[in-house]
């Protein structure tokens, strides 16, 4: 097991470096000069100039995705200049609070999704199988961004039930039933969308291995029903479903970008469109580096989740 | 094309989606002629006039805009961009996909480490970069979310490509000496464009729903021109004052993609033939039973398991394929009955139905009774049914490989056959198992029980299953095939150990098998089945002698004799009749070389003498010739 993470890790490294590459590609796309854009039209061209040379901007290109790659190495993401604060800290600051929200949307939706799909699954054609169906197909035809307005509306504004923002206002040191208050209607908002794509996708796969002999053996033993759904059924059927999981994570991911916005929530997606407005450029390109790279280590997670669920993986 | 049509229209959820994609569109390319007021001019005394005003139906917006014209003129834009930007990711993406799956080698590995790059991203990082370096605007919305579709087009086609890169039309092509150009274009794309459709029409609404989000959060189109996402956007700051202008574009964008997802799901369902055959449909836990005509006596309640005028059937759609038509037989206590016929002759099927195994749907138990020690089977509640399976009556079925679960351990599977019929604790019910392995000599009983079945030789899979078969000291063993799948000297193992427990332990067996050899080993009695019928029965050495009926005989002469010389192998000419169209007749006449016109009347029913029994107008041997008259 250890070797296989090992194996997974390794192969990681030159993912996380095609990531760099990407992001310093399309950035170097940008039409204009960066130190026109952070000093503004009227800047004279000798502070361009000497904005220039000290971002290092007057090198070649090669030179300085290099120098760019090495300061990252050492935890110098470089410094924002519309927030004048260095982006590693904005960025892991940012991103802890989308972790919170796009890791708590995660659980959900893979909780719900997959008892939601066993339950259809067992129910075939039955009331709770058509329910099931029906609430799916709503959830992911909604806009997540449009979902979580009406869920303001709702919730907040018309039952005034939970906030519909002020994470803010908790942050600085909110204690944990005032977050769980800001958190419930933006992760379940987010959490949507995903629970039904694992809801459809289990309940598609717990049919696929009911047909399976293993099952009939199962039932043969004498073994009881429910037994054969969640230990026999359920257990092969999460074979087919992690992978999903590790996808949906990242539509979670993405998706916290929209909800993050419409519940004002202070996360990364919120820094990184305000960033682009901006054009701070060095503050994207470290948002995006650190969150592929915290993405491409959740997916070694999922594929460790796989192996050890799978002995037939070879590790 | 035809049939696909046919089905996706039958399909009523794809066709509700179809029709209100259809309308949307419509109204989309209707809208400059509705005579509507323009989208964009501004009358701020009317601002968030409500739904129902006079002139603007669904009201106006914070700059007193009508929201009807901006709606549809919003829908235009949406649609127009989200389908642009599924044409363009399909392009590139399956141009990527056919020169990487074509080329393979070098090329395909390095554009897919390419993909799997692009992979690595969560899809908004990357749009999100790509509006950065092009900036905000509806066109390089369109450009980041077709760009971020790529890598999933590439794949597909690919993965497709690679298949159609050596079929034989394209090897003809290459030996022709066409240009590769020319391959690719007139041989792989119109092979790979059908794919390219559907898959673009399951992911236009996501792009539609992309290009959306990216407008929403003011990276998209840029005011004054609106799509339904930059309507969404701007309408938020009035979202709790004046909800309807949030609500309007909003619901559109659920319409369509709604729209979308109905008619996509429709689409593959249509593709997907196993849907259409209800293959998908889970089996119940124990097989459905209507029963219209009472309950047959049984003559032999002495048995361990009597078998009366069994029918089972299966029903596809308007089909009725009777696959068991009125099986009756008796095992008595320490017996082997072995069950011999063709493939698809029903034997599998009567065994199954014996514990309610059969899948169900299609499979409907209709008739006949089954008694295992006076308990009868058929159309007992569930909980009966379950708490005698693996308890009196226990299954070894045929591969060992798919029928013990593949994720847990032989020893697991093992302790849960035992718990499920006995109360004892985990540590007891791993002493019975490491003992139910030693009895089936599996040699290291004590390592060997915590291995995966992955792990085992074929032969020892089967021990395994045979251990779990023998976990509860079971009346009855149905064994289905046990050694088909495994060689000549593991298969005489494993019949040497039925055998035994046979004798040992008075453990009637029914023994399933196309092999006349591996009967005489085992089987004191032998049961011929025929579509649906047993059509002969008796002792072993006797049948195999001098069968009575002349299917048997046919079927004997069929194998090979080892020592026996050169012989000349007989194959029964023609088929099995298919069971959902059985003859008037005896459904063995056509291929008899015995029949005459009373076997192609009527049906010959069972007639016994001397502990042999056939289903013959003209059996082969005089005695049982005569009771036939």
């Amino acid at each position: 097991m250890g070797a296989y993470i090992l194996k997974r890790l390794l192969s990681a490294i030159p993912v996380l470096f095609g990531v760099t590459i990407i992001v310093f590609v399309i950035m170097a796309l940008i039409p204009g000069d960066p130190a026109t854009a952070i000093l503004g039209s009227y800047a004279t061209p000798e502070n361009v100039a000497k904005l220039n040379a000290d971002l290092g901007l007057d090198k070649p290109l090669v030179q300085r995705y290099f120098i760019w790659l090495g300061n990252m190495l050492k935890g110098d993401f470089g410094t924002s200049f519309s927030l004048n604060r260095p982006v590693i800290d904005e960025v892991s600051e940012r991103f802890n609070a989308t972790l919170i929200l796009a890791g708590t949307s995660f659980v959900l939706c893979s909780v719900l999704g997959i008892v939601a799909g066993m339950i259809s699954a067992a129910r075939q054609y039955g009331l709770a199988d058509k329910a099931i169906t029906f609430v799916v197909l709503i959830g992911i035809s909604v806009p997540s961004f449009f979902l979580g307005m009406m869920m303001i509306l709702f919730f907040a504004v018309k039952l005034r039930w939970l906030p519909a923002s002020g994470m803010y206002a908790v942050w600085g040191g909110g204690d944990l039933p005032n977050l769980l208050r800001h958190l419930i209607l933006p992760a379940s908002a987010l959490a949507v969308v995903a629970t039904g794509v694992i809801a459809r996708l289990s309940r598609s796969a717990m049919l696929e291995v009911l047909r399976q002999d293993f099952i009939r053996t199962a039932r043969a033993k004498g073994v009881r029903e429910g037994r054969v759904l969640r230990r026999h059924a359920l257990r092969a059927a999460m074979v087919s479903i992690i992978p999903v999981l590790g996808i949906q994570a990242g539509f979670v991911l993405s998706g916290a970008v929209y909800i993050e916005i419409v519940f004002q929530w202070p996360g990364v997606g919120r820094m990184l469109v305000d960033a682009i407005l901006t054009r701070d450029i060095l503050l994207v390109q470290g948002g995006v580096v650190l969150v592929a790279t915290c993405y491409v280590l959740f997916n070694i997670i999922v594929d460790v989740a796989q192996s050890l669920l799978d002995p037939r993986i070879k590790a | 094309m035809k049939s696909f049509l046919v089905s996706l229209s039958r399909n009523q959820l794809a066709s509700f989606g179809g029709v209100l994609l259809l309308l949307v569109v419509t109204l989309a390319l209707l809208t400059p002629f509705l005579g509507l007021p323009s989208p964009d001019v501004t009358n701020t005394a009317n601002r968030f006039l409500p739904v129902g005003s006079e002139a603007h139906i669904l009201g106006t917006d914070h700059l007193g805009r009508d929201l009807l014209s901006r709606l549809l003129w919003g829908t235009r834009l949406s649609l127009a961009v989200g389908a642009g930007a599924a044409i363009g990711a399909a392009v590139i993406g399956s141009a990527i996909g056919i020169v990487a799956g074509y080329f393979g080698g070098r090329t395909d590995n390095l554009i897919m480490r390419g993909v799997d790059m692009l992979m690595a991203f969560p899809y908004i990082l990357l749009a999100l970069a790509i509006v950065a370096a092009l900036g905000s605007g509806l066109i390089n919305a369109l450009i980041a979310v077709a760009a971020v579709n790529i890598p999933f087009f590439a794949r597909n086609i690919r993965g497709i490509t690679v298949g159609l890169a050596h079929r034989e039309f394209v090897e003809a092509a290459r030996l022709s000496g066409m240009s590769r150009t020319r391959i690719i274009l007139t041989e792989i794309l119109p092979n790979v464009a059908p794919v390219i459709i559907v898959a673009m029409s399951t992911t236009v609404g996501w792009m539609i729903l992309e290009t959306a989000g990216l407008s929403f959060l003011g990276l998209g189109s840029q005011p004054p021109q609106a799509d339904l996402g930059s309507m969404l956007g701007e309408a938020r700051a009035a979202l709790i004052t004046h909800p309807h202008v949030s609500i309007v574009p909003g619901v559109m964008i659920f319409i369509i993609v709604m729209g979308v997802n109905l008619l996509g799901d429709g689409v593959r369902d249509a593709l997907d033939p196993r849907l259409a055959s209800g293959a998908l449909t889970r089996p119940r836990p124990a097989t459905l039973v209507r029963r219209d005509k009472p309950a047959p006596e049984t003559t032999d309640d002495s048995a361990a398991l009597a078998v009366a005028q069994l029918e089972t059937r299966f029903e596809i759609g308007p089909r009725v394929y009777e696959a068991v038509n009125g099986v009756s037989f008796s095992i008595r206590e320490g017996e082997a009955l072995g069950l011999v016929g063709e493939s698809g002759s029903g034997k599998s099927v009567t065994a199954l139905s014996i514990m309610g195994l059969v899948a169900s749907s299609p499979g409907v138990i209709t008739g006949g009774s089954v008694k295992v020690d006076g308990t009868e089977l058929i159309g007992a509640p569930y909980e009966v049914l379950r708490s005698l399976r693996g308890r009196r009556v226990a299954y070894i079925f045929q591969d060992p490989l798919s029928t013990l679960h593949p994720l847990h351990r032989v020893g697991d599977q093992l302790i849960e056959a035992i718990r499920s019929h006995r109360s004892i604790s985990n540590a007891e019910g791993r002493k019975r198992a490491i003992e139910l392995l030693e009895a089936v000599r599996i040699p290291n009983a004590k390592s060997r029980i915590d291995v995966f079945p992955h792990e085992m030789s074929g032969g020892m899979r089967q021990r395994v299953a045979i251990a779990m078969a023998l976990a509860n000291e079971p009346e009855v063993i149905i064994a289905d095939e046990p050694t088909t799948a495994l060689d000549v000297t593991v298969q005489a193992q494993i019949l040497a150990l039925l055998d035994d427990l046979r004798r040992e332990r008075g453990v009637s067996i029914l023994f399933i098998t196309h092999d006349f050899g591996v009967v005489s080993q085992l089987c004191g009695r032998v049961a011929v089945m025929y579509a649906g019928n047993i059509v002969e029965e008796g002792p072993t050495d006797e049948v195999l002698n001098q069968p009575a009926h002349p299917y048997t005989r046919r079927l004997i002469a069929c194998v090979p004799e080892l020592g026996g010389g050169q012989r000349e192998m007989q194959a029964i000419p023609g088929l099995p009749p298919i069971v959902s169209d059985l003859p008037k007749g005896c459904a063995f006449a056509a291929r008899c070389d015995r029949a005459n016109e009373a076997c192609l009347a009527g049906r010959p029913q069972p007639v016994a003498k001397d502990g042999r029994a056939v289903r013959c107008f003209r059996p082969e041997i005089s005695s049982l010739a005569q009771e036939a008259m």
